[in-house]
């Protein structure tokens, strides 16, 4: 596949001020502008900790209201082949030419709540059931494209290894830092896929290679690309955007 | 008894879901413009300093915070506007004749306020942006869960379709507020009325040659 391969890992001096920039946490301490100044007025602005804890209490109010609102049969709307957007746009934490190539002797390992941890090897994954789905990615920015994917739908795979599927959180970790989790009843809907295809080939890196998890029901973030583990567990798990002030729950 | 008759210009219960109303709708524009600029559809960005919440997760969680005390005070004005009889009494739709005779009349500067009565052009907006905003929470549902209410994303052509009418919607309402907010330059005991208790004009006292 291209040159994507051939191009050097990043280095974390490279991305570093990039990621400090993003790596705001306590999203409102320090920012003045005219909608803080105009919308806090009678609030300390030297202390923002309150109205941050404040809007993360929110934020979780909002997630119990999205999970409630939640109905695992209700399907993403699917599309025709004509209405495939071309060019697909990449999106990740970094630029493209930063995408990490498929490290070698790539395995899926689990974790957590599942009898059986074995890793999970590209073949065996081909071996199972296949679902194929034309759906919108709507990022959470606000933008949406349309594209097609197909692989194993991820309740066939977690029920599989023998995951508890009455834990609360699936945990994606991916080999170019990222991470995501998601609410069980979203991992059950059966447009949840483990994808191994986009646009009928074998994923290139920048699409995810090998694996990654594809989930129409949440905004784009949530569909992790690069897998390279999985862990079923009760313990809130975060991830990469999350932790940083991303409502969790993140469904659509 | 003739004390009764005298009701103030705006009801408490209307100043005070005014002002929250202002605070909600406040958070959710300044907000919305720092969403926009994530990803802007159209060829421009807000200036970053009006942007509220310093980034897009920021922005998100105001917006998503400040919807429910917009949406709270909206359904309380909506029930209270019926129950009370205030928009039977103040926000009677006009003829056309008259809004055609009033926007002239405001235009030349021959419009005289009277204090607790709406002109027929006020009713046509004070009316109208009670819609833009209900019409707003419904494409800002629609566009918040695409799936889970796809029948309401669907009502409004989809979900990209939603998102530019919830922008046409911000328009309209930063619209109003110019406007608003000029006539109430113009007019600036206005400002008091929607404070605190302002007896309303006696609508004789103007039909009465002085």
């Amino acid at each position: 596949m291209s040159g994507q391969r051939n191009k050097p890992a990043v280095s974390m001096a490279e991305i570093r001020p990039e990621l400090a920039r993003l790596r705001r946490r306590g999203f409102l301490r320090n920012v003045l502008s005219l909608g803080s100044l105009t919308m806090l007025t009678g609030c300390d602005l030297s202390t923002h900790s309150g109205i941050d804890g404040a809007l993360e209490a929110i934020e979780r109010f909002d997630d119990r209201v999205q999970a409630a609102l939640f109905n695992p049969h209700r399907l993403a709307e699917t599309y025709p082949a004509s209405a495939i957007t071309h060019p697909f746009r990449f999106n990740a934490y970094y630029a493209e030419w930063q995408v990490r190539p498929v490290p070698d002797n790539w395995v899926l390992n689990l974790s957590g709540l599942v009898t059986d941890r074995s890793p999970w090897k590209l073949p065996a994954l081909m071996a199972l059931p296949q679902q194929g789905q034309i759906t919108r990615h709507i990022c959470i920015e606000g933008w949406s494209q349309i594209g097609q994917w197909s692989g194993v739908p991820l309740g066939v795979f977690l029920r599989r290894i023998g995951a508890d599927l009455s834990a609360r959180y699936v945990y994606f970790k991916c080999f170019d830092g990222y991470s995501t989790s998601i609410d069980m009843a979203s991992a059950l809907q059966p447009q949840t896929i483990l994808a191994l295809d986009f646009e009928e080939k074998p994923l290139a890196p920048q699409w995810g290679a090998p694996l990654r998890l594809r989930i129409p029901t949440k905004l784009g973030f949530k569909s992790a690309k690069n897998l390279e583990a999985i862990e079923v567990t009760n313990k809130y798990p975060g991830g990469y955007w999350e932790d940083q002030g991303y409502d969790w729950f993140a469904g659509v | 008894m003739d004390r009764h008759k005298t009701r103030p210009a705006h009801p408490v219960a209307i100043r005070i879901m005014h002002w929250i109303g202002v605070y909600a709708m406040g958070c959710m524009i300044f907000s919305g413009w720092e969403i926009y600029n994530a990803s802007p559809s159209l060829p421009f960005m807000f200036p970053a300093w009006t942007g509220l919440g310093g980034w897009l997760g920021g922005a998100l969680a105001w917006h998503l915070s400040a919807m429910w005390l917009l949406f709270a005070d909206g359904i309380a004005y909506l029930i209270y506007g019926f129950a009370s009889g205030h928009f039977r009494r103040d926000l009677k739709p006009p003829r056309p004749a008259e809004v055609g005779h009033d926007l002239v009349a405001a235009l030349r500067a021959r419009l005289k306020h009277r204090m607790g009565h709406y002109n027929a052009v006020q009713r046509v907006l004070y009316a109208g942006i009670i819609v833009v905003i209900m019409l707003q929470v419904m494409t800002g549902l629609a566009i918040w869960k695409p799936v889970q209410f796809g029948w309401l994303a669907g009502l409004f052509g989809g979900y990209p379709i939603a998102r530019g009418i919830h922008l046409t919607g911000m328009f309209c309402i930063v619209a109003f507020v110019l406007v608003h907010v000029a006539m109430v330059a113009i007019h600036p005991s206005t400002l008091k009325s929607m404070i605190v208790s302002v007896p309303t004009e006696k609508e004789e006292a103007h039909e009465r040659p002085a």
